[in-house]
């Protein structure tokens, strides 16, 4: 008979093995078919190039000093990582359409393992955006940070933003069960987290009620800090530690409560 | 003892699947409506019923996909609800629909699927191709499964919710669609997982031949109730015709004058 500890080590091992069981799912099918990583990139990449152009001859914005492309890089990597994530949710009611979801659910493996399984595979897709971005930005001559450090912050920013919208945008799906509800939703909540953030201008040009519904969004913190991060010489608006604990705090609660209303999905 | 609770592997005996009282309502509908029937170890076991009668929301929730609105189930000697996950991983399930990844191959999804039930690396050296060659799969196991017939993923999603030896598999509806040499190949399957490993093989069917010539013993649903239970012979003698067929039993129970 096992003891407890063994039995807890093995539960511990088995979360693991299912987590990456859903991960792997996920990198074999781009495997087969990588041309979603291919149009994915180029969504961020028309925004730098055209957006990005055209607003930088525009000297209206207050950036603080900062090159208005500079501002907009770190903004359009995370909008593009929000915009790739919010709509995550779509494969799982493809997955519920097809039955392939049942087989997840009557296996063994703990709910909140799925769930997270599917945020890191989010993540995966947000890691090639995020070299394209860098390639583009670099190219069009955005001064990044010198610190090889403050990059791997943005990484881990990356994948926390994709974590947390991917599974937002599971919850949704788990309860809107079709795709053309699903889609509906998902439009109306793309806009508002967007613009309802410091992706491409500062809060500070906001009037005072959308200031207030900003800083209740988790893409301002995770815009703020890759701001910091990925530009030479900014200061964080909130400070690091809140942004990084705003967004891993989200993205955890996300977690639990994804893994509570996914099975729903099914019913 | 409290600790057999937590334990993965404990021993069971007794029937493999015992409902008592066992409801579910959807709103005012009663899909399921205290339901009590045992399934023996070993068995095949038929569940029949037209359209509606009930039979998909029992195997959910047999399945631990639905909870029940009242009753109580033991499944694999695992309290439906209070041990859902240990009773996962104890059973099998082929759901009507196609379950697996079109976009893999068999192989692949075979790979992907066993992890979920953390079977070992060597179990899955010898048991995959087992499965494949089983299932008549082997020469096209890295082809993506969307090319493959409605027979070959039926032996696949077959071959997959075995990998982990349950002590009981549910197939909803396995040869609904399939042509006559496809249907009888998955028989084949089916009975010989149920002598390879014990298995308790517990299934949906509309198919009246089918029922008779594999189940072991049947149960008729009818409004969320099991009208009738027992052997294919002896539901044909229950009836009151002389030499009635198995057609005939259904419709007794199912047609439209049955309440």
């Amino acid at each position: 008979m096992a003891s407890p500890i063994s039995l807890r080590a093995n539960r511990t091992l088995e979360f693991i093995t299912t987590t990456l069981a859903i991960l792997e799912l996920e990198a074999r099918k781009l495997k087969h078919d990588p041309s979603e990583l291919v149009s994915r990139a180029i969504q961020p990449l028309l925004w730098l190039l055209i957006f990005g152009n055209v607003f930088s001859r525009m000297k209206g914005i207050p950036t603080g000093g900062t090159p208005y492309l500079d501002f907009m890089a770190p903004g359009i990597l995370a909008q593009s990582v929000l915009f790739m994530a919010i709509f995550y949710g779509i494969s799982s009611i493809r997955e519920r359409d097809t039955g392939i979801i049942v087989r997840f659910l009557v296996s063994p493996a703990p709910r909140t393992a799925l769930v997270l399984g599917k945020a890191l595979a989010a993540g995966m897709r947000a890691l090639s955006q995020t070299v394209i971005v860098y390639v583009v930005v670099m190219l069009m001559g955005v001064h990044l940070n010198p610190s090889p450090v403050a990059h791997l912050g943005v990484l881990i920013l990356v994948l926390l933003g994709a974590a947390f919208f991917s599974l937002f945008s599971l919850l949704v799906a788990s309860l809107a069960k079709t795709q053309e509800r699903f889609m509906g939703i998902g439009q109306l909540m793309t806009m508002p987290l967007f613009f309802a953030s410091s992706a491409l201008y500062p809060i500070s040009m906001m009037p005072g009620w959308l200031q207030v519904v900003s800083h209740a969004n988790p893409l301002t913190y995770q815009v703020d800090a890759m701001r910091t991060l990925m530009l030479q010489g900014q200061v964080s608006a909130y400070g690091l530690s809140t942004d990084f604990c705003v967004l891993g705090s989200a993205s955890i609660a996300m977690v639990v409560v994804a893994g509570r209303v996914y099975s729903s999905i099914i019913n | 003892m409290k600790i057999a609770f937590l334990e993965p592997d404990k021993p069971v005996s007794g029937p493999v699947i015992r409902t008592s009282s066992l409801s579910r309502k959807f709103e005012k509908l009663s899909a399921v409506e205290d339901l009590s029937i045992e399934v023996h170890r070993g068995e095949i076991f038929g569940l029949l019923g037209s359209n509606g009668a009930g039979k998909s929301t029992l195997i959910k929730m047999l399945t631990t996909l639905m909870p029940p609105t009242s009753g109580t189930a033991t499944v694999a000697g695992f309290d439906l609800q209070r041990q859902s996950s240990q009773v996962r991983r104890h059973i099998g399930y082929v759901p009507q629909m196609s379950s697996v990844d079109g976009s893999l191959s068999a192989r692949e999804n075979m790979e992907v699927f066993a992890k979920l039930y953390s079977l070992t690396k060597e179990e899955l050296k010898t048991r995959i191709p087992e499965a494949l060659s089983h299932s008549r799969l082997t020469d096209v196991a890295d082809n993506l499964v969307r090319t493959y017939s409605g027979g070959m993923g039926r032996h696949l999603e077959i071959a997959i919710s075995t990998l982990h030896r349950p002590d009981l598999l549910f197939l909803d509806e396995p040869t609904s669609g399939l042509d006559p040499v496809a249907r009888a190949s998955v028989w084949e399957r089916i009975e010989q997982l149920r002598k390879d490993f014990g298995m308790t093989i517990f299934l949906t069917t509309h198919y009246m031949e089918e029922a008779e010539d594999l189940c072991n013993r049947i149960a008729i649903m009818h409004k969320g109730k099991v009208a009738a239970i027992g052997t294919p012979t002896e539901l044909k003698s229950g009836i009151g015709t002389s030499n009635a067929t198995l057609d005939q039993v259904f419709i007794h129970y199912s047609g439209p004058e049955s309440s």
